[in-house]
Order: structure tokens, then C-alpha cells, then sequence
């Protein structure tokens, strides 16, 4: 596309155009409305006074006779910018007036006439001037014509229509430039936007689009796609994070079984030897499954595919439950876990992610709790918990474990991020992941807060409309 | 550690050895396998003849949909996708034609919308691949039961009984208290007496989870309820079946 091309098919310049074509036609439609008005007024102006000074020069007619009215005629006609008066006898010979020549024909019918004249003083090559007169047939035969000079009105109309005609004119020269002008510099800024975009669909996802800083509507619009190269850029870099953390978390533990296979191929003697390795085998491929299922689950639930599933539950009836099920494992290990769930929390969502999350978090802290013991008086070493802060929904799960240092609580929610502390622990290093993706899901989110001693896990999801939760 | 990680090496013992075939009378079993992948039902084909069971082969849906009308089948094992008929298609197409005989889907789609959707096409359950042969067994073992009509009011395992009118359960001459949860975990248990029941299949039958809890709180839920009912008494009926799960039953007999 040529540059001319392109700039005429801009919005800008086809909106220019619109308005330019609507605007002359306003202007055009409004000199003429008044030039037309202007040049009525005149006329109406002009046959009055002629109207009048007939029925004047009438009656001093009657009044006076023939006399009378060429007296008055000749004094009248001396007089600067004087009207125009003839006096005929009924054969149109002249008697007295400034006329010196009509059109053919005129004083023949009586009325108004538009005609072309001559004054007596005006010279033979002067042109024809153009007057509206008025004829009539006075008593003794006599021809009376009044008129008054046209040349006035004509002037003002041709006036009018020109000022019309270059108003226009320059109002669709300006127009037509003042668009190319914003086309050319609204193309500008649209050619830079396409010239970043193609660079950042070149792989280059770190770069963003121009912003000028005027707050206008392409700024808007390069702030809003700026902030979904953001978050394009981050998810890039998760998706990357996460290829690379489930090569090292699931080659791992395939690199092992592979060895002991190897091992075992190599090495044993009896078929005990070959069982225990394939006991060993098949563990460890469980734990594959687990890994890998838990990272499909987190998949779905961040890409929201499960948010068909929604329906409306109980929050706290969630917490009992999966207390429940914990509470015989905790007291196994010696520690005492308590619910505090009594009122209702209505929530809205996908009731056994939801479950699972707040059943990952249990797990984690009797994990953590029991390895880390104290003596801490009377007090439950876990507490589930389900309650409302302001618009939310939270459930909640303290323990007195060791806790998570601040530094570490926004990388420990990644995938597969396992503190040193935790190594020694079993588990995939998922459990927080998943929890974090169906806050997200809910539309709420997971933090993970101090319980001084201790951690405080927080599920927080939005409360769910009174009616739904009925 | 994991115990059902160890199920596959039982295989031979759980069966034969702790399973139904080791009690009452083992009842083999009718069963029509429709899996298109050969290698996976190859292995399953063996596995089940292992076992004791009778089965059969189909390597797609039409095939499977054609052997499967007869109705003759104790229980249907129902690959999700198969070609030239869906596995869903399949169950749909024999319950409009009003056999009954109940199926269980296998599918690398765990997902529980995915379950849900499957059991809502008329399948009785739902097993994700990859799965152990013992969870599979246990399973198809307690479809076919169940058939058999054993929703009853009453359960008796040796002097252990349990009413579900007046949720009382009796051990001889004691009445045992039980928790809620502890009395559905003896209600299903009990159902299926005689039977592997797994812990998968009492986290969704029990608790209606149908995620993994990571540690195995299943084993601790048991040995809570085994020490009501077992603990002070000779015989105990409660038991571990390595590998694969738990079973009530009177081990007497």
C-alpha cells in the first residue's frame, strides 16, 4: 500500500472527510438561507417605496392635474440617487422623468416589470443598469412608471454568494489539510505500534509498545496492551520456569528408577533381589503419577477450564470435613488439631478443588508441625478455621511449625519450590502450587502469613451472593 | 512409603490368596474387556485369568458394543477412547437398550469432571490410568457384588453386626460407639465383607473426595476403627490386605 493510500484509508482522515462534507454543506445551505433572505428584504424595501411614491405622484395627479405631477416629477428626478420616473402621454411619447431608455414593451403593461434602463444622464456606452418598476395608466391616458435601481440588491447578493463560495472553498482546503495533518500523525503512531508489535511477535517479549504520554486514546490503548505483553511475558517465563522444573523434578526421580533397573539387571543374584527392585520400581513410578497428576490439576485449574464446575457450598462445612479427615493423623503424631468453623461461609466455586487445596495445606502443616514440636503449653498445634473478612471468604490453617521466613513465601508458592528445610519431607512440592492456582481459580488468592510462632495459610475466595448460597 | 505402591507384586496373592477365591466359595467372574491399546489389554487379560476370572477381549467399540448386548457379562471394563465407538458411546448405547450389566471406565482423563461426565454417560465407576491391577480388581470385584443386591438393612461379619435402621453396631453382647464417619467407614466396609476394598475406594465412597490426601490418612481412619471393633476380642475381622487395601470378613470360616 502506497503511503497516500494508506493515509486515506486512516480513520482519522475519513472522519476528517465526513465532517467536512457535512460542515460545507451546513455553511453552504447558511450563506444561501441568507443571501437569499437578504435579497427578498431588498425587493420587499424597493416595491414599498416605489408602492409608496406611486400612489403619491397619484394623487398629486389629482390634485393637480398633468402640471402638478411633472413638476413634482422634475424636481423629484434632480434629486441624487433619485428613483426612476417617467411620464408618458398614452402613446408613450415622453412628458417628463430621468429615464432615457427602457426595454421594449414596458410601459405597455401596467404592474411591476424587471427591466433594463438608461438615465438620461447616464452616456450611450454606459451598460444597461437593471430597475423594478412599477407601471400605471393615470386618468387622461397619461403613463406613470416609478422604479428604483436593482444595481444595490445585486451587489449585496453577489457579495453574499462570494463570501459563500470562498468560505467554502477554504473551509475544504483547511479541512482536508488539518486532516492529513491528524491522519499522518495518528498513521505515525499506529506504524510505530505495529513496527513494536511485529518485533515482539519476533520472540522478543520484553519490549513494549510506545507510549507519548498524552493520555489520549492511543496511549490508553498501548498502556492496556502493554499490561497483557506483562502478563504474556510472565506466563512465558512460569511456562519456562515450570518445563524446566518438571524436567529436573520428574528426570530425577525416572534417572533413579532407570539405574536401579540397570543395577539390578546387572548385579542380582535372586529373584528377591529382583523384587525388592521392583518393589522399589513401582514406588517410585507412583510417585511419578502423583507429581503428574497434581501438576494436570494445577494446569486446570489455572487455565480455568474448571470453572464449569461451579456450584454453591459451605465453607465451613468444607473445613470440618477435611479436618475430619486429618484429625486422626495429626493426633497419630501427637498433635492436636481443632476446627473453628461455627458460622456458615458461602462460597461459590468447585467444592472439591477447593477441598483439596485447604486438604494440601492440612497435610503440609502436620508435616511440618509434627517434625517441629514444642512445648507450647495447652494450645492446638493446627487449627482449621473458616470465617468472613470484609468480602471474603477465609480458610484458614495455622500451625506451630517452623513457619516460612518472609523472604521465601512468594517463591515457595512456584512450582516444585521445596525449602532446604523441607528436603528431608516427602512430597512433590506441589501442594501450595495448587492451592495458589484455585484461589486464583475462585478469584481469590492464597497468602501465607506469620502465626508468630509458626505459619498461617490463608485461603481467601470471594463470598458468594447470599441468594446462590441458599 | 507408600503400601498400595507395593499392590502389582501381590498380585498373585491378593486374588487367589486374601481375596474372595481365599474364603467363601470364589465366584469367577464374567468379564468383557473393550481396550484398544493390545499391550495393556493383553496384560489385563492375563491378569484377571490369573486370578480365576472368565474373560474376553474386544479391540473396539463396535466389537465390544456387539459382545456386550448379550448381557452376559458379570462386569464390563470400558477403555474411554476406543475407536470406531467411544467408550461412553458404548455404555450409552447398551443402557438405552436396557442392559444393565454394570461397566467401568478407564481413562487417562482423571480429571473429576471428566469422572463425573463418564458416570453420567451410565458408567458405575471410573478408574484414571495409570492404575494398579489390584485397585482394578478390587473394584470390578465390588461392582459384581453389587449387582447381586447387597443393599441390605442388616450386616453380620461373625458376631460383629451392624443395623443401619437404628445405626447401632454390636459386637457380641457389646455395643460399640462409633463417630459418624467411622460408622459409614464400617457401613461400606461391611458391605462389601468379604471383599478388597481399597483406600481410593473409601476416600470416594466414605469421604466423596476424589483427590489424593498425599499422606495416607485412609490407614489411620482403619486402625482407629479397628481398635473399636477388634481390640479385646480373639478374633479379629478388620483386615490389611498388603498391597492393595482392607477387608472385613470372619476369618474363622
Amino acid at each position: 500500500m502506497t503511503a497516500l493510500g494508506k493515509l486515506l484509508r486512516t480513520t482519522a482522515f475519513r472522519l476528517t472527510l465526513v465532517y467536512l462534507v457535512v460542515f460545507a454543506l451546513f455553511a453552504a445551505f447558511l450563506l444561501a438561507y441568507f443571501a437569499l433572505n437578504t435579497r427578498r428584504l431588498i425587493t420587499e424595501q424597493i416595491t414599498s417605496t416605489v408602492e409608496a411614491e406611486m400612489t403619491g405622484l397619484a394623487e398629486q395627479y389629482n390634485r393637480g392635474g398633468i402640471r402638478l405631477l411633472v413638476a413634482v416629477i422634475e424636481s423629484r428626478a434632480r434629486q441624487p440617487g433619485s428613483s426612476l420616473y417617467l411620464v408618458t402621454t398614452s402613446k408613450g411619447e415622453g412628458i417628463a422623468g430621468n429615464v432615457g431608455s427602457l426595454a421594449p414593451g414596458v410601459l405597455d403593461q401596467p404592474g411591476w416589470t424587471e427591466t433594463v434602463y438608461r438615465r438620461l444622464t447616464d452616456p450611450e456606452t454606459q451598460d444597461e443598469h437593471h430597475a423594478l418598476v412599477r407601471v400605471s395608466t393615470l386618468a387622461g391616458g397619461f403613463r406613470l412608471l416609478v422604479g428604483r435601481d436593482l444595481e444595490e440588491r445585486e451587489r449585496l447578493y453577489h457579495i453574499i454568494a462570494d463570501a459563500g463560495r470562498w468560505s467554502v472553498t477554504i473551509v475544504i482546503i483547511l479541512g482536508i489539510i488539518g486532516g492529513v495533518f491528524v491522519s499522518r500523525r495518528v498513521l505515525n503512531r499506529v506504524d510505530a505500534i505495529t513496527d513494536k508489535a511485529r518485533v515482539i511477535m519476533a520472540g522478543d517479549f520484553s519490549g513494549r509498545l510506545p507510549v507519548g504520554g498524552s493520555g489520549d486514546e492511543l496511549d490508553r490503548l498501548a498502556i492496556s496492551l502493554n499490561a497483557m505483553l506483562h502478563q504474556i511475558e510472565a506466563l512465558m517465563r512460569g511456562l519456562k520456569e515450570v518445563s524446566d522444573n518438571v524436567a529436573h523434578d520428574l528426570k530425577t526421580p525416572l534417572t533413579r528408577l532407570r539405574n536401579r533397573c540397570e543395577a539390578a539387571l546387572r548385579t542380582a543374584t535372586s529373584e528377591a533381589d529382583y523384587r525388592t527392585t521392583i518393589e522399589a520400581t513401582i514406588e517410585e513410578s507412583e510417585g511419578l503419577i502423583r507429581t503428574f497428576d497434581a501438576l494436570l490439576m494445577i494446569a486446570r485449574a489455572e487455565s480455568g477450564e474448571a470453572r464449569d464446575n461451579m456450584a454453591a457450598f459451605d465453607a465451613a462445612e468444607i473445613a470440618r470435613d477435611v479436618a475430619e479427615l486429618y484429625e486422626p493423623l495429626a493426633e497419630e503424631k501427637g498433635l492436636a488439631l481443632q476446627v473453628d468453623a461455627s458460622a456458615a461461609a458461602p462460597v461459590k466455586g468447585n467444592r472439591e478443588l477447593v477441598s483439596q487445596a485447604l486438604a494440601n495445606l492440612v497435610d503440609n502443616a502436620i508435616k511440618y508441625a509434627a517434625g517441629h514440636r514444642e512445648a507450647n503449653g495447652a494450645a492446638a498445634d493446627i487449627v482449621v478455621g473458616a470465617g468472613s473478612e470484609g468480602d471474603r471468604i477465609v480458610l484458614t490453617v495455622r500451625d506451630s511449625g517452623p513457619g516460612i521466613p518472609i523472604a521465601d513465601r512468594g517463591r515457595v508458592v512456584d512450582r516444585f519450590v521445596r525449602l532446604e528445610q523441607s528436603r528431608s519431607q516427602p512430597g512433590s512440592g506441589l501442594g501450595l502450587s495448587l492451592a495458589s492456582a484455585v484461589a486464583r481459580l475462585h478469584g481469590g488468592e492464597l497468602r501465607l502469613e506469620d502465626n508468630a510462632p509458626g505459619l498461617k495459610a490463608v485461603i481467601a475466595l470471594p463470598r458468594a451472593e447470599a441468594a446462590a448460597s441458599a | 512409603m507408600r503400601r498400595v505402591a507395593r499392590d502389582a507384586l501381590e498380585l498373585g496373592k491378593i486374588g487367589v490368596g486374601s481375596g474372595p477365591a481365599g474364603w467363601n466359595g470364589f465366584q469367577a467372574m464374567r468379564l468383557l474387556i473393550i481396550e484398544d491399546d493390545r499391550d495393556a489389554a493383553e496384560y489385563l487379560v492375563k491378569a484377571f485369568r490369573e486370578v480365576g476370572h472368565v474373560v474376553e477381549h474386544a479391540g473396539d467399540g463396535d466389537e465390544g458394543l456387539a459382545l456386550a448386548l448379550d448381557g452376559r457379562y458379570d462386569v464390563l471394563i470400558v477403555d474411554r477412547m476406543l475407536p470406531k465407538l467411544d467408550g461412553l458411546a458404548v455404555i450409552g448405547a447398551l443402557r438405552a437398550k436396557g442392559v444393565e450389566t454394570p461397566a467401568l471406565i478407564l481413562s487417562a482423563l482423571g480429571q473429576v469432571d471428566d469422572r463425573v461426565k463418564g458416570l453420567r454417560a451410565g458408567g458405575d465407576d471410573y478408574l484414571p490410568k495409570p492404575y494398579s491391577f489390584s485397585e482394578l480388581l478390587a473394584r470390578v470385584e465390588v461392582l459384581s457384588r453389587r449387582m447381586g443386591g447387597r443393599e441390605e438393612t442388616h450386616y453380620r461379619v461373625a458376631d460383629l453386626e451392624l443395623d443401619r435402621l437404628s445405626h447401632r453396631v454390636t459386637r457380641g453382647r457389646d455395643e460399640i460407639l462409633l463417630q459418624p464417619r467411622e460408622y459409614r467407614l464400617l457401613e461400606y466396609l461391611m458391605r462389601h465383607a468379604g471383599q478388597v476394598v481399597t483406600r481410593t475406594m473409601l476416600l470416594e465412597n466414605v469421604w466423596d473426595y476424589h483427590f489424593d490426601p498425599q499422606t495416607n490418612v485412609i490407614d489411620v481412619h482403619i486402625s482407629r476403627l479397628r481398635s473399636k471393633i477388634d481390640k479385646g476380642f480373639a478374633q479379629p475381622l478388620l483386615h490389611t490386605v498388603r498391597g492393595a487395601g482392607y477387608m472385613i470378613r470372619d476369618g474363622a470360616r
